[in-house]
């Protein structure tokens, strides 16, 4: 689906990341791999460290900080939230909803319309472009759009393809009505038949958790422990459909909106790991400086948070100052695969929150 | 092919390259040992292999590495 959004604008990104950070050496020696072997990964795939989350920290707690933190210095006033918009693949609970929790924890009248997308790498996307569909009935009432996981509760500690990119992190974005002559262009798409190349098999209702989906075992015969209740992932099937289908809806998007990839101030893009986003980077024909790729290795991926986590870290003094055009562009479980062409900047708050989590 | 047959044992010693027809099935490269090679090839030949390249059927011998190594623009001895 392709569509448009007018006159709406993002005022505010908030990043919200787990105090405690790991690096990659501290925890070579917990693979079933040669340490010389798994060390080349490390320049490769950009593993240097990755923020984890305490172990009683749940995906709420993380939004919830980051929305303490917004509300505290007066970005936003309680009165002024319309929706609550959250995107997650691991969600505190099967019920109630994260987004229910957020609504009772800040204390936010009844009529708060609140919502949770389960969505992974894609969430942040997918929950803006929900959020700018719920202004179109808020006049002046906002949209909070949160992508928050703790992706790291999924994955197994003795699954080197995995783990050690794993991180955790909160994404929030403030969305409101405006009066410029904005569009916002976006396209969503998604291939339902590649669904399993990145999944969880067991907890939900196809094979319920269980002592026997705890069980660890090495499912390909490749060194990795996992069991059913992690995330696995068809690494080369992830990666060649995000490098067949990709390359092709950007330059979609970008005809759709009419601009060209010089017009593109940044490409702020999912962030799975830097060897793929630098084939994709090179796909595209886009040099490596406009599409930043230093989140994996300086904290993780975070799932659906990496493109908010990607712009605050790398370009919030350019956020808050001034206006450009920027692409984003998400993908995952799904395989969902989604982007969008925005004018971007001026923002009331544009910030890296590191959590007491 | 040496250069290619050496990166390959640089990155798995423990593997008989010379011997297998298929490193795929014999369990010689997975997708993270693919990675790791594209990179090592990358630098090594000078060349950018190109993202849709990257498939296992591509790494199966040593033959097939050089003719995705020729095909991206790359010198094959």
């Amino acid at each position: 689906m392709k569509t448009v959004f007018r006159n709406k604008k993002i005022s505010g990104i908030l990043s919200v990341l787990p105090e405690t950070k790991i690096s990659f050496e501290e925890e070579i020696s917990n693979y079933n791999f040669p340490e010389k072997q798994t060390l080349r990964l490390k320049k490769v795939m950009g593993y240097k460290q990755h923020r984890i989350v305490k172990d009683e920290t749940s995906t709420s707690d993380l939004a919830l900080a980051g929305l303490r933190h917004i509300l505290s210095k007066g970005w936003l006033q309680k009165e002024d939230i319309g929706a609550i918009v959250v995107a997650r693949s691991y969600p505190d609970y099967f019920i109630p909803p994260v987004s229910s929790i957020l609504q009772g924890e800040l204390g936010l009248p009844d009529d708060t319309f609140v919502i949770d997308i389960s969505q992974g790498c894609a969430g942040f996307v997918m929950a803006l472009i929900e959020g700018f569909m719920l202004l179109e009935h808020l006049k002046d009432k906002k949209v909070i759009a949160i992508s928050s996981d703790v992706l790291s509760k999924m994955v197994s500690k003795k699954d080197r393809n995995s783990w050690p990119l794993a991180g955790d992190a909160a994404g929030i974005a403030i969305l409101e009505n405006c009066n410029n002559d904005n569009i916002i262009y976006t396209t969503i798409n998604n291939d339902g038949a590649m669904r399993n190349a990145l999944m969880v098999p067991a907890g939900g209702s196809r094979i319920p958790s269980s002592v026997d989906t705890a069980k660890l075992f090495d499912e390909n015969n490749d060194g990795n422990l996992r069991c059913l209740n992690n995330l696995t992932m068809r690494g080369s099937d992830v990666f060649t459909f995000m490098q067949t289908k990709v390359p092709p809806m950007i330059n979609e998007l970008l005809e759709y909106a009419g601009v060209t990839k010089d017009d593109i101030k940044y490409f702020l893009f999912h962030q799975p790991n830097k060897f793929m986003l630098k084939k994709l980077a090179e796909k595209l024909g886009v040099s490596y400086d406009k599409l930043p790729m230093n989140v994996v290795e300086e904290f993780g991926n975070s799932s659906g948070a990496c493109i908010p986590v990607c712009a605050t870290y790398n370009i919030s003094d350019l956020l808050k100052k001034e206006v450009h055009t920027y692409c984003l562009a998400a993908f995952g479980s799904g395989l969902t695969y989604a982007g969008m062409v925005l004018d971007l900047g001026s923002l009331d708050f544009c910030e890296t929150y590191i959590s007491q989590y | 092919m040496n250069k290619i047959l050496e990166i390959l044992k640089d990155i798995k010693p423990e593997c008989d390259f010379e011997n297998s027809k298929d490193y795929i099935s014999d369990g010689f490269l997975d997708s993270f040992d693919i990675v790791t090679l594209v990179s090592e090839i990358e630098e090594r030949f000078d060349v950018l292999i190109d993202a849709l390249d990257i498939l296992p059927e591509n790494f199966m011998t040593a033959q097939t590495i050089a003719d995705v190594v020729a095909k991206n623009g790359g010198k094959i001895e």
